[in-house]
């Protein structure tokens, strides 16, 4: 149980504790009530007939296949793109941030402005301009790019803010150090400043490339050409007529890849604030107490923006 | 800009559409978010395992599968209702989940000292949670909630995107597909609407911020 909550009420008594357990009955009844009806419902209407799920989850089915075929091509689209968005926010996120905060006071304020406007648009509306403006321009290189390219715009100004904020928390003696030893102000930022910054934000940084994912799926709503994991979805449910149950299966494979990318923020972070060895001999004397307020501060920094 | 100006009362309408659905999305998932947060860290384990999985499961399918997964999902359990309701259903619940990892996030920020005193002068978990903390993580809550909901007022282009009708996308698809006006200057118009929301309430929260602030 994590440190807020076990302050929040006592460790329970015997009646604490059949109180909890009516509690716990009553509030299982009534979930497992809610699931019953929906099931129910579901099955009335013949939502969870055999012949709906089987072409997903039957390797005996013929469909089975090829179905599996379409939602790998889909993924590799959906991973392609993420991938390419990551890399390209990373370095020009990274490039804003030094830029940002190496510019005068005048200097940034049309930088500043830019970051603004871009961080206040909504994705599926930065997709879709990208669309018309390619096009408009007579340079559209296909859907993945122009997914890829609205992504990046996106994302490399939320990189920079959190590296900004990473940068900022440094103990202002590093900079100092670093001009003392007579650096400049750009090997400074280099050299000392970026690879701290990058450091101390890597978990939120992680968290951010679940966002990236999850937001792939915008670009099958606005873009008609693309053929990311959730259009296959789509076709899916429209050619086999179960996309209640298509969408189920292809938000599953979303959330395994979003759960193993959280499993990996939470290992950097411990390795990160750590540094590795001296956590570890740490952690062999008192293991529960360190596993505990990792993976508690992990969780507040995994995933905060929707 | 001439297709804006010619058609400013359409964009108006649009805008207010959009901004409604933005508003019963902050309303609905303010509410649930926080009676999911209060699940999360009550002393009941299976209302705490139910916040678990729902915050696990919906922060990570991406809106639009959850969108979809309402307009397709809520008919076949036999509800009818308009696709905006479905919209604006979807968007909640899955606002919701970040909602309630940002107030939880709150509530360890409140010393353990409070809930401690709270304990020891014999107050129950509901009243040391109504009374004692959540006031306090209320101010710690802001920021983070804030963020949330901003994000959340640009996941409504989303539910408009997906066929409301009515809201600033679909102006967007009747001015272009419909009446040939270019595509670029409509989008323009529709992301400035989409940026008026966002930068006033980004405005908004910082204000609210400074006045939230308390030193501790």
């Amino acid at each position: 149980m994590s440190e807020p909550t076990a302050v929040l009420f006592d460790a329970p008594g015997p009646r604490a504790r059949r109180r909890a357990f009516i509690a716990s009955v009553v509030a299982g009844l009534v979930i497992a009530g809610v699931v019953a009806l929906i099931v129910l419902r579901l099955a009335e209407r013949g939502q969870l007939d055999a012949e709906l799920w089987s072409p997903l989850v039957d390797p005996s089915d013929e469909q089975f296949d090829a179905v599996w075929q379409r939602i790998g091509e889909g993924l590799l689209v959906t991973l392609r793109a993420a991938f390419f968005a990551v890399v390209l926010s990373l370095v020009i996120g990274l490039a804003l941030a030094a830029a940002r905060l190496s510019l005068g006071r005048v200097a940034r304020i049309p930088l500043i402005g830019v970051i603004e406007l871009l961080r206040g648009l909504p994705v599926i509306v930065s997709i879709l301009y990208v669309d018309v403006l390619m096009r408009a321009l007579d340079v559209y290189q296909g859907s993945v790019t122009t997914l890829v390219i609205a992504l990046t715009l996106y994302n490399s100004v939320i990189i920079s803010e959190i590296t900004r904020a990473g940068i900022l928390s440094l103990p202002k003696g590093q900079v100092e150090a670093g001009l003392a030893v007579g650096l400049t102000r750009g090997q400074v930022m280099r050299t000392i400043q970026l690879p701290q910054a990058v450091r101390v934000m890597l978990p939120a940084i992680i968290s951010q490339l679940i966002v990236i994912l999850k937001d792939t799926a915008l670009a099958s709503i606005v873009l008609s050409q693309i053929e990311d994991l959730l259009k296959i979805a789509d076709q899916l449910g429209g050619f086999l007529d179960n996309r209640l149950q298509s969408y189920f299966v292809i938000g599953l494979i979303y959330i395994a890849i979003n759960l193993l990318l959280e499993q990996l923020a939470k290992l950097v972070q411990r390795r990160m604030s750590g540094q590795g060895r001296r956590r570890r001999t740490r952690a062999s004397t008192a293991p529960d107490a360190e596993q505990q307020t990792d993976t508690d501060a992990a969780d507040r920094t995994t995933g905060t923006r929707p | 800009m001439d297709p804006v100006l010619e058609n400013l009362g359409l964009f108006a309408s649009g805008f207010l559409r959009s901004l409604g659905i933005a508003a019963w999305g902050l309303l609905g998932s303010l509410v649930w978010g926080t009676v999911l947060a209060v699940f999360r860290i009550s002393p009941v384990p299976v209302l705490r395992a139910f916040g678990t999985f729902y915050v696990t499961w919906l922060r990570n399918t991406p809106l639009a599968i959850v969108l979809f997964t309402m307009a397709f999902g809520i008919p076949a359990v036999g509800i009818n209702a308009s696709y905006y309701v479905f919209g604006v259903v979807g968007l909640v619940l899955y606002t919701s989940a970040f909602v309630c990892e940002a107030v939880r996030s709150g509530v360890a920020t409140v010393p353990t000292g409070q809930a401690e005193a709270a304990r020891s002068i014999g107050l129950t978990f509901s009243q040391t949670l109504g009374l004692i903390v959540l006031p306090q993580a209320l101010r710690a809550v802001v920021p983070p909630v804030g963020n949330v909901l901003i994000a959340m007022i640009k996941n409504s282009a989303v539910v408009g995107a997906l066929g409301v009708g009515g809201d600033l996308f679909s102006v967007y698809n009747r001015l272009t597909s419909a009446q040939g006006y270019a595509a670029l200057p409509v989008l323009t118009g529709v992301a400035i609407g989409f940026l008026v929301m966002t930068l006033t309430a980004s405005a908004l929260l910082a204000l609210f911020e400074r006045r939230a602030a308390v030193a501790r």
